[in-house]
């Protein structure tokens, strides 16, 4: 079936949007199967984001683990400090192409907001993000960089305020504003053909690792290691190495307090099948379908759900997935500012801790590359608070 | 072969035969939505007998969801509310059946696909059936997916209500492929809501549907009261209204007032369709 990754995907939203989605499965197609186009978005990245990004081998960090040897694909060092501007590109331009001079997007942690402000006003559109109201709090940083971007930030009042229900509201806008507006979803989540589209324009890490890792060690790596929200950062560096099979691909979701507690959001740990936001796909969710509220200390993997790619990766047992909590993460945090200069932001944080207690248990020639998927510059003022440090 | 008359007669859904006396009466169906559940269960059931003497020829019951897609912020904020009551699935089926007991007026099922899937696609059809549902509306199920469930519903003889937007254009035919009971066709590019006009051509909107399919055509979305239910009705077979209905339930201020208030709003709407 099209859009479909086994049982995992589909379509399910409103009739409204139906035409729309297949218009814009059509008009994707059509671009990535258009050297100009192509040509476009390579540009982009090259010139305006500056890939391609530095895998980096962390020395200090290896030798203070003793175990195999730690890369960091440094997608932080992307203009705008994520890796969500290589997705934004490639649906900015697709949505140029289309003709489009409106567009929306959901955001979490603001990442994908301010990549997407970021985009709109280097094509001069009009952008309007929806950001959950307890995100618009703890990231209050990125708000403010979405505005003076030309962007309106429009508050998500409604279920958690959080990163759930901004889609919501963005698909509500969307079907409202169908005829003249564009969704740039943010991660490689919501109804086909966004998951195949938002991975294709986000496996550039995964390529790109794939010759830097080649180059430096001579072989493919041992474990791949990111985190996961929605799902971009780890599906573009999984993606080209899905053929690999000795390449072990893990995944690291949110287990904020702890995935006993109720205040987590380890949707493949605990989660249980059902549709939301069109998929079909893995779910926190009660005995009767209603979504449970999530938590973690990072806005970005504050998701009930996860990308049906990733679903129907776990179910073959193609890729890995595990989670880091909230303490873990934050100190995955100060370690990797302190011993080796980099501050990460939060979301990687949990792919640096989970990674951290895996070297330790493999032989000093194996490799790992750890997704690098941001800096932390957004994630100062919450780390303050924890340390209870006044700014 | 068996006569038609007499397999029709023996178990002709609700829904049909209601849209057949109202033609031969050259009288428009009004389709009433509530939430299950706000501002509490035992309030949605008299509601329902108060919404039939009023004049509602069928009932579209919201089954809450905490994610509910189509909906603007009014029926949003009646699916928490009823959601915070703790309604379950089995309290509205339960409801339903003891509203069953008391009327033959059609029940319709407002339901998000989450809410059937989790609980199991058989296990609900076949509950809802014994609770006395006539048919399905499942605003987030298109075309594309809703194989199954079609087949399952008919398999338990519950009508899957088949919805078409001002943009599925040439889908409306396939759409309405051995569709059954009316075709919900939605008025508006957008979300429910109580609305003050509506931009779309409904002339030329029912002019199309009407190509591709004879079943009876309701408009929903956005419907404010009277006087825009008389401006479509010409155009249609039926006139559904929703968040006009919630908002007036939670803006009364006890339960007396919200069946006066939704009695009364009722019987001015059917006087005019
Ligand atoms: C830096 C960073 N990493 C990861 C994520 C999680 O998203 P995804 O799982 O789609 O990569 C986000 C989302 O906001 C983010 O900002």
């Amino acid at each position: 079936m099209v859009g479909r990754f086994g049982k995992f995907g589909g379509q399910y939203v409103p009739e409204t949007i139906m035409n729309a989605l297949i218009e814009l499965e059509d008009e994707f197609y059509k671009a990535i199967n258009d050297k100009d186009f192509i040509d476009e978005y390579k540009y982009y990245l090259r010139e305006y984001s500056g890939r391609p990004t530095p895998l980096y081998f962390a020395r200090n960090l290896t030798e203070r683990l003793g175990g195999a040897k730690i890369y960091l694909k440094r997608e932080d060092l992307n203009h705008t400090g994520a890796h969500k501007i290589n997705n934004v590109l490639g649906q900015i331009l697709l949505a140029k192409r289309m003709g489009k001079r409106k567009v929306i997007a959901e955001t979490g942690a603001g990442q994908h907001g301010v990549a997407t402000a970021t985009g709109a006003a280097m094509f001069d559109m009009e952008c309007e993000i929806f950001m959950g109201e307890e995100d618009i709090k703890r990231q209050s940083l990125n708000v403010f960089r979405m505005k003076l971007l030309g962007a309106k930030v429009t508050p998500v009042k409604t279920g958690t305020g959080t990163l759930k229900d901004a889609v919501n509201e963005a698909i509500r806008h969307w079907v409202t504003n169908i005829d003249d507006t564009f969704y740039v979803m943010g991660s490689v989540v919501g109804p086909h053909p966004y998951p195949i589209m938002v991975r294709d324009f986000q496996r550039v890490i995964g390529d790109e690792t794939r010759e830097q890792i080649l180059s430096k060690e001579k072989r493919l790596p041992d474990y791949i290691v990111a985190c996961v929200g929605g799902g971009s950062n780890s599906m573009g560096i999984f993606y080209p190495f899905i053929n690999d099979s000795s390449v072990k691909l893990i995944g690291v979701e949110a287990a904020g307090l702890g995935i006993d507690t109720d205040k987590h959001a380890a949707t493949m740990a605990k989660g249980s099948i059902g549709v939301l936001h069109g998929m079909m796909t893995y779910l926190l969710q009660d005995d009767e379908g209603q979504i449970m509220p999530v938590y973690s200390i990072s806005a970005g993997l504050d998701y009930p759900g996860v990308g049906p790619e990733h679903a129907y990766l776990r179910d073959t047992g193609r890729a890995q997935y595990v989670y880091a909590t909230d303490e873990e993460a934050l100190s995955a945090f100060m370690d990797l500012s302190q011993i080796e200069g980099i501050i990460p932001a939060l979301e990687s944080a949990h792919a640096v801790a989970y990674a951290m207690k895996l070297a330790p248990s493999l032989r000093k020639d194996d490799v790992i590359v750890v997704n690098l998927s941001g800096r932390g510059d957004k994630d100062v003022n919450t780390v303050a608070n924890v340390l209870e440090v006044e700014l | 072969m068996l006569s038609s008359v007499e397999v029709n007669n023996a178990r002709e859904n609700r829904i049909d035969k209601k849209f057949n006396e109202l033609k031969k009466k050259g009288r428009k169906a009004l389709i009433a939505f509530i939430t299950a559940g706000d501002p509490d269960i035992d309030i949605t059931i008299n509601l329902v007998y108060k919404m039939v003497e009023g004049g509602a020829d069928i009932i579209e019951i919201g089954i809450p969801y905490s994610d509910p897609l189509a909906d603007g912020p009014i029926i949003q904020a009646s699916s928490t509310r009823a959601l915070k009551k703790g309604v379950k699935i089995d309290d509205i089926m339960n409801a339903v059946k003891m509203i069953r007991q008391n009327t033959d007026v059609p029940l319709v099922y407002l339901v998000y696909y989450n809410s059937i899937y989790k609980y199991g696609m058989e296990k609900f059809l076949k509950s809802a059936k014994d609770s006395g549902v006539d048919g399905l509306i499942i605003p987030d199920l298109p075309l594309e997916e809703r194989k199954d469930m079609k087949e399952l519903s008919e398999k338990h003889d519950i009508y899957l209500i088949p919805l078409v937007a001002p943009t599925s254009n040439d889908r409306i035919k396939k759409i309405c492929e051995n569709g059954k009971g009316f075709v919900y066709c939605v008025s508006t590019k957008g979300v429910t809501g109580v609305r003050n006009s509506i931009e779309t051509d409904i002339e030329k909107y029912m002019d199309l549907v009407s190509k591709y399919t004879d079943l009876p055509k309701a408009i929903g979305f956005g419907i404010s009261g009277p006087e825009m239910a008389k401006k479509f009705a010409p155009y249609c077979d039926g006139i559904i209204i929703g968040s006009a209905i919630v908002k007036m339930i939670n803006d009364s201020r006890n339960n007396d007032e919200i069946f006066d208030n939704v009695a009364n709003f009722i019987s001015s709407v059917k006087e005019v369709i």
